[in-house]
């Protein structure tokens, strides 16, 4: 083994290492597959390890070469014990499948569950411990009323300070986006109304209107998915007039509970040449966190993105309670990875977590996708809208910046282990080309995307993961 | 022969029967029948509140206390206490908040988890404080939904029978 030579001294010492240097990355990891169920309200006739097969059956079906014998090992995850009431449901689902005695680990990260298992299977590969990965994820929501289930997922908030309160996530996520509200709307195009609350009151109906519109592109877009649980056309008068849970946030702003699966099969490069001729490549993995706590987060400086200037920022309290400072890190790592730095013109489309159509117009700004300030500017002017499909209101640059061409999770539900990877399904489908085939509806087919972001998010922010897939194909 | 469970097509009559008979047939809409029980499951937990517990006894004494950074450079104070700095890893120090703040961010939530469905509506703030760094979640009551801002003045008060927990301490509108 050779010897490094001592530096001598007064040699300038090594440069620096940047982060990510092909090296570091690990081997390149492709999506050769994924499959998934129907997400529903309730599965009855399929507990949760027949859904995970019906999606893993789906995914291998029609490669001939992807046998479960070329499978090396699995990354299973669900969120909620409480849900399934079976510990060690993951190992049930890799029984099921017949995978032992293959390596596997159950993945849980609240709601950026699914996100983090399509991550951990990815890290399988790209560290040289498998060659083929099966990321698999599931949960049966259905198994309790539900506002019992809403008072599981609120056990995912602290239980000394924040769940004896009322513990409701939407209820969280009200307070957040109320804020938002006022950072932007208030004191933004409300700054010159003197009476304060009055002005309050007009930011928080503007709010609400612009949200609806969020509510009603996943809707209206998930009328062509099969796969979603609630498609329906809506107009923005029906999701302000639906039923107030958390003020502002009404029923049509907020995702469902629901029961499904889904699952993808990650593998080396080799590997992908022998399964599919229309690979995609994961370029860029992120992940950050914050606080458990909203009372928590700090008052500081925006972490900046290659096109954002620090004056940009100068007065704003960052991320407070308004912001995901999580879905920026993360957004931070992957982009750099994946040597994105103008998200809007270098991705195609965007898969993101829109548990509330709130937290989707703050993600917009996380990642990137429009200044911190601009999402309810970014909805209006219609960018993450589809071209060619009407929505009942104007959405002049429709098609700029396609958020949640699938119906997201406010239309296609959030069974939360599959949600992440339903993203990553779908993303695949559109990369591949291949949404017409496997929706039986043209519909939602970009035309020829070429890269796309999956984004996963757990309980206020708390954790974010942001991945980038790349088609490899002509 | 044996008796079977009625069948439902629709889940939520479905779930209306369990809470009565213990056990249903649900035909979806292959034909496929799938018989659905009830499973009940409920616990105590022994919960310590460790080294927060300084701060659910001083609710009971009417004593609002967060925490401060020892370290003198860092020196960051939490309304929310902490045993230790988030900033800078050090230990912390209890000390005194004020009982005055200002609404930093308000709801008023309709619906709630099952535990807290009869209290609704109720409304949560985060409540902010001069010279703290962090912010404190509480209920806000004595009011209702549209005398609500962000800013506006609150004080708290104290559960004269305290239950040592978080809801001992709310807050009311007034300086």
């Amino acid at each position: 083994m050779p010897v490094r030579a001592r530096p001598k001294k007064g040699a300038r010492p090594p440069a620096k290492k940047p982060a990510f240097t092909s090296t570091s990355r690990g081997r390149r990891v492709y999506m050769v597959t994924g499959g998934l169920t129907k997400f529903a309200k309730a599965h009855p006739a399929m507990d949760f390890r027949l859904m995970v097969k019906r999606a893993y059956d789906y995914a291998i079906k029609g490669i001939p070469n992807l046998t479960p014998d070329r499978i090396d090992g699995t990354r299973i995850s669900y969120f909620s014990d409480h849900f399934a009431r079976q510990l060690k449901a993951a190992s049930m689902v890799q029984d099921y499948l017949g995978m032992n005695p293959k390596g596997s680990v159950r993945i849980e990260w609240g709601g950026a569950t699914g996100g983090e298992c399509f991550q951990a299977a990815y890290e399988a590969v790209a560290s040289g411990r498998m060659d083929v990965c099966l990321g698999a994820g599931f949960e049966t929501m259905s198994r309790v009323a539900t506002w019992k289930g809403n008072e599981f997922i609120a056990l995912a908030s602290d239980t000394n300070f924040d769940f004896p309160l009322g513990g409701f996530y939407t209820g969280y996520y009200a307070l957040m986006v109320m804020r938002h509200i006022y950072e932007y709307l208030r004191l933004g195009k409300f700054a010159h109304v003197q009476d304060e609350r009055e002005a309050q009151r007009l930011a928080i109906a503007e709010g609400s209107r612009i949200m609806s519109m969020v509510s009603v592109k996943n809707h209206l877009n998930a009328l062509h998915n099969p796969y979603a649980q609630y498609p329906k056309r809506l107009s923005v008068d029906d999701v302000l007039r639906s039923e107030m849970i958390s003020y502002p946030l009404t029923r049509e702003q907020i995702c469902t509970m629901s029961d499904g699966a889904a699952c993808v099969v990650l593998c080396t490069e080799e590997r992908a040449k022998e399964f599919t001729d229309r690979p995609v490549l994961v370029t860029g993995v992120g992940c950050g966190t914050d606080t458990m706590r909203l009372a928590d987060r700090p008052f500081g400086k925006v972490p900046l993105l290659p096109h954002e200037r620090a004056r940009d920022y100068e007065k704003l309290p960052y991320p407070g309670v308004h912001s995901f400072r999580a879905g920026r890190a993360a957004g931070l790592e992957a982009y750099r990875m994946a040597g994105i730095t103008r998200p809007t013109e270098e991705l195609d489309f965007i898969e993101l977590h829109d548990a509330y159509a709130s937290s989707e117009i703050q993600t917009y700004e996380d990642l990137g996708l429009c200044r911190y300030g601009q999402g309810y500017g970014f909805v209006e002017r219609g960018d993450p809208f589809l071209k060619g499909i009407d929505y009942g209101f104007p959405t002049p640059e429709a098609g700029a910046m396609p958020v949640n061409p699938s119906g997201g999770l406010i239309a296609c539900g959030h069974p939360v282990g599959a949600t992440g990877l339903m993203q990553a399904v779908f993303a695949f489908w559109q990369l591949q080309g291949t949404v017409p085939k496997h929706f039986g509806d043209p519909a939602l087919q970009l035309d020829q995307p070429r890269r796309a972001a999956i984004h996963s998010h757990a309980g206020t922010g708390s954790a974010v993961t942001v991945s980038i897939l790349e088609r490899r194909f002509r | 022969m044996t008796a079977r469970p009625l069948t439902f097509t629709r889940f939520r009559d479905a779930q209306a029967e369990l809470e009565r008979s213990g056990a249903v047939l649900f035909r979806d809409a292959d034909g496929v029948e799938s018989l659905v029980i009830r499973y009940p499951y409920s616990i105590s937990y022994i919960h310590s509140y460790a080294e927060d517990s300084p701060f659910f006894l001083g609710l009971a004494e009417g004593r609002l206390r967060g925490s401060k950074c020892r370290k003198p450079k860092c020196a960051f104070v939490y309304a929310t206490p902490r045993g230790h700095c988030m900033v800078c890893g050090a230990p912390t120090e209890w000390i005194d908040l004020p009982t005055s703040g200002r609404v930093h961010s308000w709801t008023t939530c309709h619906f709630g988890s099952e535990a807290f469905l009869k209290e609704t509506p109720y409304n949560l703030c985060l409540v902010e404080f001069d010279g703290v760094g962090s912010l404190l979640l509480a209920r806000l009551k004595d009011c209702v939904e549209s005398d609500l801002y962000i800013g506006m003045p609150v004080r708290a008060r104290f559960d004269p029978n305290p239950k040592y927990s978080i809801t001992d301490v709310w807050f009311v509108p007034g300086p």
